[in-house]
Formats: C-alpha cells, structure tokens, sequence
C-alpha cells in the first residue's frame, strides 16, 4: 500500500536539453494544477540558442512550477523535486535542490558522453556523490521506447523524444494528478498527427502505471486546492496578459490598435498573439526594423488609431529618438519594453529591470513620458490597458515596462466578468473647425486635440521641430521654447491625477518600508509576510508608476524610519527617490539574470528592520 | 458630405506659412508644381497628407495646406506606411532629399518600396547635403569636392532608379524641378498608381551644388542628353529625334537612325512592364548615353499592402465573427472558484 502524504506546497522543477521538450512538459503540469484550483506561479529559464548542442551546459532549459493549498506570489526560491533528463541538466540545476529533496534523473542518458559533455568525471548515480537526495534513476528514454514499442509508424527517433511525458506521467503520479487535461491539449496539438498525441499520452500513462508499480516509489503527495476568491480563472503569461490588455483597452475605446513591431526576445510574444486578433480590428505590421516599428505606429496615431510598438531594451534603445517624436507632436503611443539582461545584447533570454533610467530620460532634451510598470503576470493585462487610457487622454507616449520574467511567467488570473468591470476609455476626435488651434489644450488635462486626417476644415501640419504655443507653428522663439517645455513637463506631471495613492501593505509607520517595482513584487511581498508573521515591524509598497510617482510617494516614505529597495539593477529607483524625496534609501540589488528569492529579500530585511 | 466635387484651384492648397528655402532653389518649382498637380488630382485637401523627413526638402509639407506631417531624419517612408495601413482613405505622399531616403532611411526607402504600400516616394535629388550646408550625399560624384570631401569623394554613388527597381518598386520615374509639363504627367501618374511609387526628381541646389543636373535638365541641352520614355515608343532623342538606342544583346548603343543602314524598326522599343528594360535603362547616363527620364516601371494589378491587410482583417472577421473583448479575455482553459 502506498502512502499518501499531504502537502501545502510543491516546487517543481523540470529541467534537460532545449530540444527535450521541457517548456510544454512544465505548461501541462501547470494547466493541471491550475484546473485543481492550486494557487501557483511558474518561471520557465531557457537558454538563448534554441537548440544548443545536445547535452552541454549552455543547452539546458528548465520549467519550474510552484503550487500550492494557500496564495503564493513566487515560482518558489528552490525546487523540492528536481526531474532532470541529462547529466548537464542535473550539473546545472542540482545546486538548487535542497538536501533530501526527490531528484528524478534519465539514467539512460548517464552515459560517458554525456557525463563528459557535461564535465562529470564519475557517474554521480553510481559514484555517491548523491546519496543525500531521495534519488531515482529511472532509464526513462528506454521505458518510453519499451511502452511504444508497439507503434510501427513512429521512428526510433520519434519514440525517444515522448520521455517527457513519460517524465510527467511520473508526476503526475507522485502529486496525484489527474491526466485528462493533458490527455485533451495533445489531441488538439496534434490535431492533424494523431500519432503523436497517443504516443505521448501513452508514453504518460506508462509513466503513471510505472510509480504505481514500482516498489522505488513508495509516497505520493496531495496538495489540496487554495481558497481562492470566488470568480472565474485561466493561467496567463505576462505577455499573453499584456496583449489582451491593449485588445481590451482599444475595443473599450472603439478605436482600431494597430501594432508594430519587430522580432525580438523576449517582446516577439506579443507581435504574435496580436497577429491572431484581427477580427479585434487589430492591425499587426512586423517593420523592417525598430526604428520603422515606432515609426509606423507614429503614423497610424496620427492616422488615428492607438499606435503601440513593443521590444526589449536594445530596441528601446533605437526608438529613442521617434518616442522624442511623438513627445513633441503630442501623439498617443504606448511603448512596451519587456527587459532583458543588458548591456547590448546581454542575456536575451535572462530577466532584468535595468531599463528605468532610460525609460524615463533615455532621449535627447526635455523628453518626459509616461512610465508605468507590470508586477506580475495577470496584472500585465490592467497595466496594459492603464497605458492606453493615459496614452489617449492625455495625448502623451506611455512606456510600459514589463520583463522577461513577467514575458513568460504564468499565474492564475482571475478574470473581469463584464465589460463593465473594465475602467471606461473615451476618445473624442476633435471634428470641429471653429476657432481649431492643433495646439490649443484641454484646461484640465493639457492634451491637444487629437484630429484624424481627412476631417474637413482642421488640416494642418506637425512636426518635430519645436512648436509655438497654441498654433503649432515652427517657432525658434526663446520664451516660447521655455513655455513649451514646461507645458510638455506640466502634461506629464497631470497625469497624476490618473494614479491611485500608494497603498502600504503592513503597518502604517514603523522601522522599514520595502519598497519596489515591477517583477519583484512576489518575492518582496512574500519575503515581507515572513517577517511581519516573524513580528517585525515591516511594510512593503509597491510602484507601478514610475513617471508620474503617486502624489503621496514622499509622505509615505518619510513615515518609515529606514527605506530598502530591492532591485535587479544597479539601484535605479533607488536614485530616482533618493533625488527626488531626499530620503536615505537602501539598496538590494541582484544583477544574474534571475528573480530574487524569497530568502534573498528576508535576510535583508531581518538585517534592516 | 459635399455633394458635389468642388473645383480645385492651386491657391486651395497653398499654406499660410512664409516659404523659406533660398533664393533660386528648385524647391520653389516642385512646390508651384505640385499645388497645381494637388488641384488637378481632384482630392480635396482633407483627404491628403505628406509625410517628410529632415533636409531642405522636407520642409515641404508646411507649406501646402493639407494633412502634413515633418518627421525626423529618414523615417518618413516607416511612419507613412503605418499612416496608409491605418487610413487607406488617405492619399499618402513623402518627401525628402537624396540624404534623407537613400542614406540615413535607406532602409526604411527598400522595405517601403518592396511591400508595394500605397505612398507617393519623392524624392528632392541635388547631390548635396543642403540643410547642413554642404556635405557630400549618397549621389554625389566620386571625386566630388565638399567641406567633408576636400580631396574628393571616395565613394561611389548609388543610382536611385536602380535602387528602386531592386526594391520591386511597382512605379518608378524620373523628372524634373523646373520641367512643368513632364512633371505633372509624371506626377498624375504616380498619383494614380495603386502600390508604393517612386520619382526621383532631379532638382538644383544653387547654393551649394548649383547646377549639378545642367546637362540634362538644361533648357538647350535636355534633348540631346535626356531620353524622354514613352511607353510602347522607340527610345529616340536628340534635337531632330533622329538619335536612339538600339541593344544588342544586353549592350545598349546610341544609334542614328539613317545612318549605316539603321532604320527605325532597330530601336529598342519602351515597355514599362519589362524589368529588365528598366534595369538596363536605369543605368544610362551621360557622357556615353543620354538619361532616360520618364516612367520607367509601372506594373499594375499587384494587392496593395494596406488593401491585402484590409482585406485579412475582414476575411478574419467573417470567419471568428467580430472580436468580443469578454470572450476573448474568457479564453483558454477555465476553472471557477465557487463562494
């Protein structure tokens, strides 16, 4: 008789080559825990080369899960089972998994080749070097074959490559998972190669029936469904959120999105769900390059439509000079950078948010935007929606900035219900021709009119050279100049009415305020309730916009009496505060190319408060 | 809505701005030019918009009372593309020099072209950097003595005609800045094509190059040094027209007609739907040949960028039914958490 063992929460962790199939093996345990009604966050960590060579280092892709029978805000800091299908896998992951912790290995793939390509001088299965995990080394590639031996019309090749879901049919097993979910996504991936999809759902189920049999396995887990708030739920990833975000935003506004962009890791994402949302009135434009990316979104504002252009920092860096553009001819436009490691081309693939300072100066001259930021997954979509209404109202580019780890991250989403739910997005074109200035603004917003071309009465031209009040005309005129300035500075900083005061989590006043922005939210917030459970009197608050800050920012730092900021940077908002508040902010910065732990962000704060 | 298509006249599409290029600029011409060919077009001046970029010629939207739109250094042809595929209602033109589209937007001028967009692609060409007071361009002689250039210019300058047949650019002529009629024809021509066109329109800096294009543009010396193109005519010049260019092979001559038994039926004949006539023409110039001015290419028929997306947009539509934001969001694998 097995024995069934009760959990509150699991991380898991599938890791081997990039061609072995791990990001779909950790989507489908994801969906199944999602389904249960866990609570959970994902972190997929794929090398950049999409298929590096076989077995090396550089080559190996991870997926890790963490769910779990109460709310969490991270993929989790370590993995309590680590399932790795070559030795380059387990060279790379094993620093992560705890002593004791249950490690699922290939043993078919121990091999001298391998262990060489992967710079094991023994075989840790056989030498010991493991002996303090709960080891199982299954030859997984030969099972997978031995359960499909019965296919004629699949090669050798195409057996082999099944183990994954022979893999997850293991854990399924070992969490108490049921198979259907995953048994249905197969036969609609592999809709018109049926083969496929049985042999994968037996290569599973022979997975299942082996830790069912096997006397290695001894315990299962249960971890039982999170009490959730009531309301409907689907997994998202951040850019898939983000994405529907603008759709929604665009469709409430009645205005047409039109979207461009170029490939780019890790935007590309976007620019794909979006070409899928043409009955949306969407219009996707994949542009030669960046520069035309923004360009063209410029010109399909000024067309009257909401021009978007989406990339990473790199790109961000190329478009620098039409966002400048739309500053001075007051267009909507929103900017998506989803963040990469830096500088150059750095780490495409690796998570970063050292992108602040340049969202918010990065341009020549007095250049303000708009700057807000996503802090998980599902909130990419009212992040995205916030960008376009701010972009539209006021008539100003908005930068939203997401990162690599929002990109591809999921967590459940708990969805609006109704149309209603959503904030209302109002675009009067001007259409009247009385008295028309292109320059004259709103008393309350600043915002020029915003025009579409062919309104008969109202042509008139716009350009990047410096305007005159009002009329919009070339004006070299110095007083003029310093007004236009600070009207476009003014606008921005309106904008402000538009942000909700900066809600503290914890209490009020007291000895620390943790503060922060965008993807770090999970592990602030989680590392922050472990202190407040622990009784320290700490409180987290989180930004998510950046330009303007919300009006209350400097009155709620000063109610602390030391500030900490964790970042993955150098300490960005840290000296955006710090000039700004004059307040003594404190730095925590992780600059790997991965998230905080949970760990990382409490040592600290337990030093500080 | 009007009910009746108002009659056009030059003054309807000029601005209230001063006209600032310099005394004696061909950029005068252009623009007396095409107010007149705005008017003839029979588009009100709502319905049109131009696009530029920087550089003298650039300036040109700010003055003709339309849609206008100055940009910045090269990313005209980027920002009318995305202006067309939003507002396909739209008559969408682009200025700019031989700098602005062929050097710092060459890219965006290549891509433009070849995705066959409805935009009108002119471009101011006078060999020179003008605004920045005299540099040497992308086409500029080799040896060319400029302020950057001051033992000559190394480089070798690219032909624009060329460049725009490389591009698959389905309309591609030549005129110039002070040739009124020529000018219009082409210019209604390019008007009416559907798919990106582009004009290369050899125009004069008299600052700064002055004179650059005199042999060919020059009132005493355009018939012996341009070939004026007609479509489906032999490519005859020369004061008396008895001049021509037969090939042989793909070696293009100059050939008198009369003379050592040449007879008219041996001239090349213009076909503005061969490629490689274009090509082989694109590459005539003085001193050997005269240059072909005109229309070089012009293929019809061909799905417009801005009407293909239109046109998936809608065969989206018909077949997912109009996007429900709601539904859309209520996608994908659904749980739901009772109270």
């Amino acid at each position: 008789m097995k024995q069934l063992e009760h959990r509150d929460r699991v991380v898991i962790r599938f890791a081997g080559d990039s061609g072995d199939g791990m990001q779909i093996t950790g989507t489908q345990f994801t969906n199944t825990a999602a389904l249960l009604g866990n609570d959970l966050a994902t972190f997929p960590d794929y090398p950049a080369e999409i298929r590096a060579p076989a077995g090396t280092l550089p080559g190996v892709s991870g997926f890790q899960v963490h769910f779990a029978s109460d709310d969490i805000f991270t993929p989790g800091d370590a993995p309590d089972v680590l399932i790795a299908m070559n030795p380059a896998a387990l060279k790379v992951n094993l620093k992560d998994l705890p002593r004791n912790g249950i490690l699922i290995l290939d043993a078919d793939e121990f091999n001298k080749r391998n262990l060489k390509m992967a710079g094991y001088e023994s075989n840790p299965v056989e030498d010991g070097s493991l002996a303090g995990y709960r080891l199982f080394a299954v030859p997984l590639t030969s099972r997978t074959e031995t359960a499909l031996a019965a296919f004629d019309n699949l090669t050798v090749k195409e057996k082999r490559r099944c183990k994954n879901f022979y893999a997850l049919g293991m854990a399924y097993w070992l969490f108490s998972r049921s198979m259907d979910s995953t048994v249905e996504a197969l036969k609609q991936r592999f809709a018109k190669k049926p083969q496929y999809a049985e042999a994968n759902t037996v290569a599973m189920k022979a997975g299942y029936a082996y830790c069912e049999a096997s006397e290695e396995f001894q315990v299962r887990y249960e971890v039982p469904p999170a009490p959730t708030k009531p309301g409907t739920y689907r997994n998202i990833i951040g850019n898939e959120a983000l994405a529907i975000g603008l759709v929604a935003a665009a469709g409430r506004a009645g205005v047409p999105l039109f979207y461009g962009s170029y490939p780019i890791t890790p935007a590309s994402d976007i620019l794909q769900y979006l070409a899928g949302y043409k009955n949306f009135d969407v219009t996707t434009f994949q542009a030669e390059d960046e520069i035309a990316a923004v360009g063209s979104a410029i010109g399909a504002s000024f067309g009257g439509a909401i021009g978007v252009t989406g990339s990473s920092g790199p790109g961000i860096a190329l478009k620098g000079e039409a966002i400048g553009l739309a500053v001075m001819v007051e267009l909507p436009l929103v900017i998506v950078n989803v963040q990469r490691a830096g500088p150059s081309t750095g780490m495409p693939t690796k998570t970063e948010q050292a992108d602040l300072l340049q969202a918010v100066f990065g341009r020549n001259g007095e250049s303000p935007v708009v700057v807000l930021a996503a802090s998980t997954p599902s909130n990419c979509f009212p992040m995205a929606f916030e960008a376009v209404r701010i972009a539209t109202k006021y008539m100003v580019p908005v930068i939203l900035l997401s990162d690599g780890y929002l990109a591809n991250g999921s967590e459940p989403w708990r969805l609006p219900e109704g149309i209603g739910d959503l904030p209302e997005v109002r675009i009067p074109f001007h259409t009247d021709p009385k008295d028309f200035k292109p320059y004259r603004r709103d008393a309350a917003t600043l915002a020029r009119a915003w025009v579409k071309p062919g309104t008969p009465g109202l042509e008139h031209r716009i350009g990047g050279l410096e305007k005159q009040d009002q009329t919009g005309n070339v004006s070299y005129d110095a007083a003029n100049h310093q007004k236009m300035v600070q009207l476009r500075q003014e606008k921005v900083q309106r904008v402000v009415a538009d942000v909700p005061d900066l809600k503290v989590h914890g209490p009020d006043r007291g000895k620390l305020l943790v503060i922060g922005w965008g993807s770090t939210f999970g592990a602030i917030h989680s590392a922050v309730r472990l202190a407040q459970a622990d009784g320290l009197k700490v409180a987290q608050a989180h930004l998510h916009h950046l330009n303007p800050f919300p009006a209350n920012l400097g009155e709620v730092l000063a109610r602390y009496d030391r500030v900490l900021c964790p970042e993955m940077n150098t300490g960005q908002l840290r000296m955006l505060l710090r000039a700004r508040y004059l307040v003594d902010v404190q730095g925590l910065n992780k600059i790997e190319g991965q998230p905080f732990r949970v760990r990382e962000v409490l040592t600290r704060i337990q030093e500080m408060a | 809505m009007s009910q009746q298509a108002p009659v056009l006249d030059k003054k309807h599409f000029e601005s209230d701005q001063q006209v600032r290029w310099c005394p004696g600029c061909g950029d005068y011409a252009i623009l007396a030019s095409m107010l007149k060919v705005f008017a003839e077009m029979g588009v009100d001046r709502e319905k049109i918009a131009i696009v530029s970029g920087i550089g003298c010629a650039a300036r040109f939207p700010y003055y003709v009372n339309t849609y206008g739109f100055h940009t910045i250094h090269g990313r005209a042809p980027a920002i009318a593309t995305g202006l067309k595929i939003a507002r396909p209602d739209l008559h969408v033109w682009v200025v700019g020099g031989d700098g602005d589209l062929l050097s710092i937007g060459g890219n965006h001028f290549l891509h433009a072209l070849r995705r066959n967009v409805t935009i009108k692609i002119l471009c101011f060409d006078n060999r020179i950097y003008g605004l920045t007071k005299g540099q040497t361009s992308p086409t500029s002689e080799v040896g060319k003595v400029t302020k950057t250039t001051p033992l000559g210019s190394l480089d070798r300058p690219v032909n624009p005609i060329s460049l725009a047949l490389a591009s698959e650019a389905t309309f591609v002529a030549r005129t110039a800045d002070t040739w009124g009629n020529h000018f219009r024809e082409v210019m209604l021509a390019a008007a009416a094509h559907e798919g990106s066109a582009f004009v290369q329109i050899l125009q004069n800096c008299v600052v700064f190059n002055e004179d650059s294009w005199e042999p060919v543009v020059g009132r005493d010396r355009r018939e012996e040094n341009a070939l004026f193109l007609e479509n489906g005519k032999p490519l005859r010049f020369g004061r008396n027209k008895d001049k021509g260019i037969r090939i042989r092979g793909s070696d293009p001559e100059v050939v008198t007609v009369g003379e050592g038994g040449v007879a008219e039926g041996d001239l090349a004949v213009h076909d503005e739907k061969d490629e490689s006539l274009a090509y082989l023409l694109s590459r005539l110039e003085p001193p050997r040949f005269p240059m072909p001015v005109g229309i070089f290419r012009r293929v019809g028929g061909l799905v417009a960028l801005e009407k293909g997306i239109a046109s998936q947009r809608e065969e989206a539509t018909r077949k997912k039914g109009k996007g429900d934001v709601m539904k859309l969001i209520h996608s994908g694998e659904l749980w739901t958490v009772k109270r």
